[in-house]
């Protein structure tokens, strides 16, 4: 059985190692954006030098010789379900048995006159990165628009260059839509800190080129002009499946997808940023994207196409970024608005750079959520509550087996400890210590 | 400035213009001296009267002449004292009437070793000019300056935020094998060179240090003196700015802190005092088979000379490796010496640490690793047997030649065989590498035995253990440890010596490997394959490999520096010690750690 994958980015690769460990099966990826998978999301740091591209790429080169998956640098121009071939750019065609689409996302554009002159750039493919380098020499002022994990990076990278950046967010506190008020507003204060112009509650109203169609200056939405070399859309990314329209796979924002990941095509299989599921579990998204999920979706492809039929569960929620010097965890439930029958239990250190939130539910008392800034917890730990439903004063007696920063560090446990305490008026003593055996054995505990 | 590069501040271009000033001082001093032959150290050296006479004649014109540098000065010293020898050696022959076969022959020729090993003392003396009238404004011009400026370029750092700052490593030509860095390359090999090979050329460096040498231990100063110096100054300054770099992060601050205090102490002052006490200069926390030379003749014989504290000092020598090194270990991982205690370490980890992402993470290179690292400990384990076989008396001890043959030999098969045990509890059966490795020590001690009982030759391996020694001491001792494990720090990265060389590292490693409580622990899924981690490990160990299928890391090569989990944007590595290691290390967890999910169908 021939497998073909278009994409070679986490979900694609993901789908073909989990199939090569399962199977003897022809694996072959098609990608046009690289020769080798690499890490979408170092790319930053190969703009900011702490990399080369090379280090990005987490297998050796010989790696796919290795395990048999064939490689193939082309792009894909439209998938016939009916020959059960895909058509490539160059007008050759590539048979399939079981197809899986991981063809990832585009950078959001809005119609924004003038979005397409030279010098507008998304960041998502490694061609973007290279549009980034070729347009930074000489760049005298960088526009970034759009208040997500991909506009901070990109205003982080143009930091490092010395650019001066101009960031524009549509809302009045940095990524308020996914982060709660205290931590949107830390990570507003260490962009400004950092000696970003982030201009907050201003949309982008039009780009103007010079007669060359090179960027040239941003309107923004508070009248200002902007003069720029650089302008930098970052307003979300939206599944990339314009080839797909005319083919008769059913697609929406995404490529429709139903539990197994599979389209309504036969042996037609979509996955990670461009797949939305018909059914989203409860709480979630019908397209998230984002590396664990791409990840996820991947392992679970694998195994409806080798011949053990299994649902996609995303599982309790995690994700994690950095914003500036700031590291940034969250599992389980945290939503930005409190609904009505949360309680939230907020830890903020004196230096503003660090907190710790614990979310639990009103009437019972159990764990919902944990958001983090600057403290780093254990994913493991805090998943075992989450599932358990444990109860929020079992969770803050033996907070500090959930606690990962490295050693030596200031633990905040006691702290969050005592707050509770403070609000509530209840008298909780600390049970557990972070020693490896305890968390060890908390974890194994049935 | 580019825009690829960090910004600077005046004070810190101030502190680049006089560190550079500071060291073109340094390398010009080299040069500021003339030589003319000073007869008297010569004569005291030569310490033989009759000898001496022969090599009078010949200093007519050596001792009158001022030379220009010490590269013609030496050239003139080696054909006044060859001639010299060769007219000794014809009236041995013909006025004495010895021949080769006789003792006294021997005792009485002027050898070669002796020639050369008058070199750096009769060079030092004979220094002349302005190296000597301004030894002390050159040494704070290059000491003093040289700190100054360093200390001008790190601590404005202090005024920046605090956290990972590896902007523009790989733009910078210092840091990504560009000019700068094979510049600094070829300097430190340069250095090295010099250092172990041709000492009697860096005399005048030698002599800025003699006052502070005088200072502290009441002598004048040697080359190892001179080193031992410029050491402690390096991991001092650059452990400064390792804890600058690092403030945010308190392991790396008490680790940074422990190696320069280890360095300054152990390493530097307590054996300078301990001479200037007229005690062995030993440095505590050197230890065998790092230390190769501990089992020497000259050492042990003068740590036996020494009463009650060298005795206590032979015992503390033979506990760190028998007993620290397996207790310690078992706890903490090697990191306990590699990374908080160790001297080369120590190095690494401050004057190194800004070329740490050169380490090459190739698979191929840990292959190389393996072998290599390995190889080295079989080499000084059989090097040290054989210079203590031939050291001991037949009979007549509590510990004779044959007895400590026999123990060696069957604490070895234990070894290897408790290693092939563990290995094939956690990994199957060993591979090639475990097989051969085993053939060959087996096959080395049949002969050794075979030669060394049978027919009674106080050699073991037909080797003499002397040349063994000797081409340890070279190969391994100086131009592997010295020249290309500092001198590679631009080329491959700061830890050449530890991964490929060290015969201690390998030793630790294997107990880190295979009994130990230390791991680094990867937190669930987190991981995003970022490959910071891999780029920043020192020892070329590929830990995202290991992260992104949510293993926790067990490797013996593994330093427990802590920089990857410093790195780790997404905060998914923990160094920690805990139970002993299980299948965490070894199956593939994290893709999907729900246990209600996929992992059900495994």
């Amino acid at each position: 059985m021939h497998i073909l994958i278009i994409g070679n980015g986490i979900s694609g690769v993901t789908a073909a190692r989990q199939i090569r460990k399962l199977s003897d099966h022809e694996i072959t990826i098609i990608s046009g954006e690289a020769d080798h998978f690499f890490s979408r999301t170092a790319l930053m740091y190969v703009f900011m030098g702490h990399m080369r591209f090379e280090d990005t790429k987490p297998y050796e080169d010989d790696f796919w010789a290795k395990n048999r998956i064939n490689l193939v640098n082309n792009y894909v121009d439209e998938v016939i379900p009916g020959q059960k071939q895909v058509r490539f750019q160059d007008g050759t065609t590539l048979e399939y048995d079981k197809l899986i689409l991981a063809v990832g996302s585009k950078s959001n554009k809005f119609g924004w006159p003038g979005q397409d002159l030279d010098g507008v750039h998304g960041l998502y493919h490694k061609q973007d990165l290279e549009a980034m380098e070729r347009h930074s020499e000489g760049l005298k002022k960088a526009v970034i628009v759009g208040g997500g994990l991909i506009g901070i990076e990109m205003a982080e990278m143009f930091h490092s260059r010395h650019i001066p950046v101009t960031f524009l967010v549509r809302e009045d506190s940095f990524w308020n839509m996914v982060l709660p008020p205290e931590e949107s507003q830390m990570v507003t204060r260490e962009i400004l800190e950092n000696g970003i112009d982030l201009r907050l509650s201003t949309e982008l109203k039009e780009i103007w080129g010079e007669r060359s169609g090179k960027v040239k200056m941003a309107l923004a939405s508070d009248g200002d002009k902007i003069e720029c070399g650089f302008v930098g859309l970052t307003a979300g990314v939206s599944p990339n499946i314009d080839f797909l329209r005319f083919s008769d796979i059913d697609i929406d924002r995404g490529i429709l997808v139903n539990q197994k990941l599979q389209t309504n095509q036969p042996d037609i299989y979509a996955i990670g940023d461009c797949a939305q599921l018909r059914s989203p579990q409860k709480d979630r998204r019908p397209i998230e994207a984002i590396w664990y999920t791409g990840r996820m979706m991947g392992e679970t492809v694998a195994y409806n196409i080798c011949g053990h039929e299994i649902n996609y569960d995303p599982g309790i929620w995690f994700n994690s970024a950095k914003f500036f010097d700031i590291e940034y965890q969250v599992y389980g439930d945290v939503p930005a608005m409190l609904p009505e029958n949360y309680n939230t239990l907020y830890w903020e250190h004196p230096g503003g750079k660090k907190s710790i939130r614990l979310n639990y539910h009103k009437e019972d008392g159990h764990i919902l959520g944990f958001n983090l800034m600057g403290v780093r917890f254990r994913h493991e730990v805090c998943e075992k509550w989450l599932a358990e439903k444990t109860p929020i004063e079992t969770v803050l007696q033996d907070l500090k087996l959930a606690n990962f920063d490295p050693e030596f560090y200031r633990q905040y446990e006691d702290d969050v400890l005592a707050l509770y305490n403070n609000m509530t008026g209840s008298t909780l003593h600390s049970r557990q210590k972070r020693k490896l055996a305890s968390v060890l054995n908390f974890l194994g505990r049935a | 400035m580019s825009a690829k590069s960090n910004r600077k501040n005046p004070i810190q271009i101030l502190g680049i213009i006089l560190f550079s000033a500071a060291l073109i001082t340094f390398t010009v001093a080299l040069g500021m001296s003339g030589f003319k032959l000073d007869k008297e150290v010569l004569k005291a050296q030569v310490n033989n009267e009759y000898q001496y006479n022969f090599i009078e004649p010949y200093l007519d014109n050596l001792g009158s002449t001022e030379y220009p540098n010490s590269f013609k000065f030496m050239a003139a010293y080696a054909e006044s004292l060859h001639s010299a020898q060769a007219d000794i050696l014809k009236d041995v022959e013909t006025n004495l009437g010895l021949t080769t076969s006789d003792g006294e022959y021997w005792n009485t020729i002027l050898k070669d070793d002796k020639i050369k090993s008058m070199k750096f003392a009769v060079a030092k003396a004979s220094s002349i000019g302005p190296i000597r009238e301004h030894r002390n404004t050159l040494a704070w011009l290059s000491f003093g300056l040289g700190i100054l400026g360093a200390f001008l370029y790190i601590l404005p750092k202090l005024r920046e935020s605090s956290g990972i700052k590896n902007n523009h490593i790989y733009h910078s030509p210092l840091h990504s094998k560009g000019w700068l860095g094979i510049t600094v390359g070829i300097y430190l090999v340069g250095f090295y060179v010099l250092l172990y090979f041709f000492p009697e050329h860096m005399v005048n460096w030698v002599l800025l240090v003699d006052p502070i040498s005088t200072f502290l231990n009441g002598g004048a100063a040697s080359q190892w003196f001179l080193y031992g110096f410029l050491y402690t100054i390096c991991i001092l300054v650059m452990g400064v700015r390792m804890i600058v770099k690092y403030r945010h992060n308190k392991y790396q601050i008490i680790r940074t802190g422990s190696v320069m205090f280890f360095q300054t102490s152990f390493a530097f002052l307590i054996p300078e005092i301990m001479a200037l006490l007229n005690k062995p200069a030993v440095d505590l926390k050197n230890m065998w088979p790092l230390d190769y030379s501990f089992f020497f003749d000259y050492r042990l014989d003068k740590l036996t000379e020494s009463g009650g504290l060298g005795l206590f000092l032979l015992f503390w020598g033979i506990a760190l490796f028998t007993i620290g090194v397996p207790f310690i270990t078992y706890f903490f991982g090697k990191r306990w010496y590699c990374s908080w205690v160790c001297g080369c370490g120590g190095l690494a980890e401050t004057l190194g640490d800004p070329y740490r992402q050169l380490s090459d993470k190739r698979m191929k290179a840990w292959k190389i690793e393996r072998w290599m690292i390995h190889s080295v400990l079989v080499f000084a384990v059989v090097m040290t047997i054989a210079v203590l076989y031939s050291y001991l008396p037949e009979s007549g001890s509590l510990i004779t030649k044959d007895r400590f043959i026999w123990t060696a030999l069957a604490l070895l098969i234990g070894a290897t065989v408790w290693i092939f045990q563990q290995y094939k509890k956690k990994n199957g059966m060993p591979k090639t590498a475990f097989y051969v490795a085993a053939a060959v020590s087996v096959a080395l001690f049949v002969i050794a035995l075979l030669n060394g009982i049978v027919f009674s030759s106080s050699n073991v391996l037909y080797l003499d253990a002397y040349q063994l020694r000797s081409w340890y001491g070279f190969g391994i001792g100086a131009a592997f440890s010295g020249v290309v494990g500092v001198g590679f720090y631009p080329f491959m990265g700061n830890r050449v010596w530890c991964r490929f060389g060290c015969p201690l590292a390998a030793y630790l490693g294997l107990v880190q490997r295979f009994k130990s409580r230390f791991r680094i622990t990867t937190n669930g899924g987190q991981c995003i394959s970022c490959g910071n981690c891999s780029t920043y490990c020192e020892m070329g160990i590929d830990v995202r490999a290991y992260a992104q299928r949510g293993q926790d890391i067990v490797r013996s090569s593994c330093v427990g520096c802590g920089v990857c989990s410093a790195v780790c944007p997404r905060g998914v590595l923990r160094l920690e010690n805990g139970p002993e290691v299980d299948e965490r290390a070894t199956e593939e967890r994290a893709i999907h750690i729900d246990l209600e999910g996929v992992r059900l169908l495994d």
